[in-house]
């Protein structure tokens, strides 16, 4: 069974491409960055230059989304293989992927698709962690999905994410979010799903924003985070403690400083957690 | 159901929008989610490899060459970037007579292929100075990429970056060729001559710079041939076309 990450009790932001003059010319506030794996999984140029470069001054998280961790079929080799050589060059403070699905066969959606909470599929996403987390070398942290179907599988989400976390010792990237998305679009119970999740496998939380869809809400990533999504982050604070937390937009990306004001409530909302957790 | 029938359901409804497979995973309004996720990341994935490409075609035809392509071809590679790769094919059978079109978008997606190949540095000339030219073999960079110019393509993708009137599309007098490489962390582009491109094909086949005197000198004579491959390779050396020479 691989150990379990540190804790990483920072805050931080997702490095995009608007803001890549910000993180190499300026000194930006932030205690880690976040990026997407697959954008720098390339051979060479101006993506893996820009890297190295924050690397230098920022530990780094690399987030992938292409690992398709839920596939029946098993990993792709090829993929597990170039991103243990990013995995080996950056040093990375956590990777992560998603508990999702997108590839079958030769098909790959490239989105992150439901899984059914059924014994069979656990079986196949631990059976593919374990795989996963042996070619890297290290122990992988896995993020909540957004949905817009809910199969009935027998578990719930959060005691799939339980069972998963016991058998393959992974941890948890916890989407404050998409928590809140999947909550309202299928009619869960927010707090039995953070009762429900193993808190002290959570090493990392997200907080994003989302959208009014015309039946359903869709996580978008492209508003800024929500009272809604920032109250349920309070009570996730209360179930897993100071852990790295960081704004997640992909999409209408505005100027830095707005999302380092973003980050500057969540760093408040630490605060005050840590404060309340000492005086209890 | 088996996992492994789910997932097969869900590629169906995603690429083919199949009613039976929709009926067996849940309800419409999930579904449509990401259906619409599915088309409109894929032609987001084009819109971004081909921009110039859309704006000189417009964003109607763009858009009709996309929805065709994203039906004839759902997507395999692990990478949402290889999305890219395969839209030449479609842009032939959708504009069989726009040999323009084909090369505007082969130099789109070129230009986006060596701005993530393999690093490599520029030949320093001072080491031209040891050089023995008669079994020197020179090394092309890792992010050259080529192919026959028949058309002002060229002109066409140039004028519409820079965002001037577009010249029409005509037919060259004489077949070139169209090279993209990387200079530095910038994409280039250069349209050649029909003796120069097939000098760097002939390079870049056995790295011989005696051979291609020798090339030269025949299609062009002795004197004039070996001139002109000194001032070729004076060139590619200067644009970061050669990253390296050694001896046989």
């Amino acid at each position: 069974m691989p150990a379990s990450n540190p804790r990483f009790p920072g805050y931080g932001l997702g490095l995009r491409k608007e803001h890549y003059r910000d993180f190499l010319e300026t000194d930006v506030p932030v205690d880690f960055v976040e990026v997407i794996s697959e954008n720098f999984m390339v051979a060479g140029g101006q993506p893996r230059h820009i890297l190295r470069q924050v690397r230098e001054r920022h530990p780094v998280v690399l987030h992938g989304v292409s690992m398709s961790i839920g596939s029946a079929d098993g990993l792709r080799q090829d993929y597990l293989q170039r991103l243990k050589t990013l995995v080996d060059e950056v040093q990375p403070l956590f990777v992560s992927d998603h508990l999702s699905w997108s590839r079958t066969g030769q098909f790959n959606s490239h989105d992150l698709l439901p899984l059914p909470y059924t014994e069979e599929a656990l079986d196949i996403v631990c059976r593919n962690i374990d795989q996963a987390q042996e070619a890297l070398g290290r122990t992988m942290l896995f993020e909540n999905p957004s949905s817009y179907i809910n199969f009935d599988g027998g578990m719930t989400e959060w005691e799939f994410l339980s069972e998963m976390t016991r058998r393959t010792g992974c941890d948890l990237l916890l989407d404050v979010n998409n928590i809140y998305v999947s909550a309202t679009n299928h009619g869960l119970d927010i707090n039995a799903y953070l009762n429900g999740i193993p808190a002290d496998r959570v090493r990392q939380i997200h907080l994003a924003g989302h959208s009014q869809g015309r039946d359903l809400l869709i996580d978008t990533h492209d508003q800024p985070v929500p009272g809604s999504v920032w109250a349920l982050y309070a009570l996730a604070m209360q179930r897993v403690g100071s852990v790295a937390t960081m704004i997640e937009r992909d999409d209408n990306i505005p100027p830095l400083p707005e999302l380092l004001m973003e980050l500057s409530i969540a760093r408040n909302l630490g605060a005050i957690q840590s404060k309340l957790a000492e005086a209890a | 159901m088996k996992l492994a029938d789910l997932q097969a359901d869900f590629q169906q409804w995603l690429v083919h929008a199949s009613d039976d497979a929709a009926g067996r995973l849940g309800p419409a309004a999930g579904l449509a989610v990401y259906q619409n996720n599915y088309r409109g990341q894929l032609v987001a994935c084009l819109e971004h490899s081909y921009p110039q490409l859309q704006r000189w075609i417009g964003e109607e035809a763009f858009l009709g060459a996309a929805v065709r392509h994203i039906d004839d071809h759902p997507p395999h590679a692990w990478t949402l970037d290889a999305y890219a790769d395969g839209f030449h094919a479609t842009l032939a059978v959708h504009f069989p007579r726009n040999p323009d079109l084909h090369e505007v978008a082969w130099i789109e997606h070129a230009l986006g292929q060596a701005f993530v190949a393999a690093d490599a540095a520029p030949l320093n000339p001072a080491v031209l100075a040891e050089v023995d030219w008669e079994t020197a073999r020179l090394r092309l960079t890792p992010s050259l990429l080529h192919r026959p110019a028949t058309t002002n393509a060229e002109a066409i993708w140039s004028a519409v970056w820079e965002g001037v009137e577009a010249p029409q599309g005509e037919m060259l007098a004489e077949t070139g060729g169209l090279i993209v490489w990387r200079q530095g962390f910038n994409s280039v582009l250069r349209q050649l001559d029909g003796i120069e491109y097939e000098a760097l094909l002939h390079l870049q086949a056995n790295g011989s710079f005696a051979a291609l005197c020798e090339l030269l000198a025949e299609r062009l004579g002795e004197e004039e041939g070996v001139a002109r491959a000194g001032a070729f390779l004076a060139q590619w050396i200067s644009s970061e076309l050669i990253t390296g020479v050694e001896a046989d």
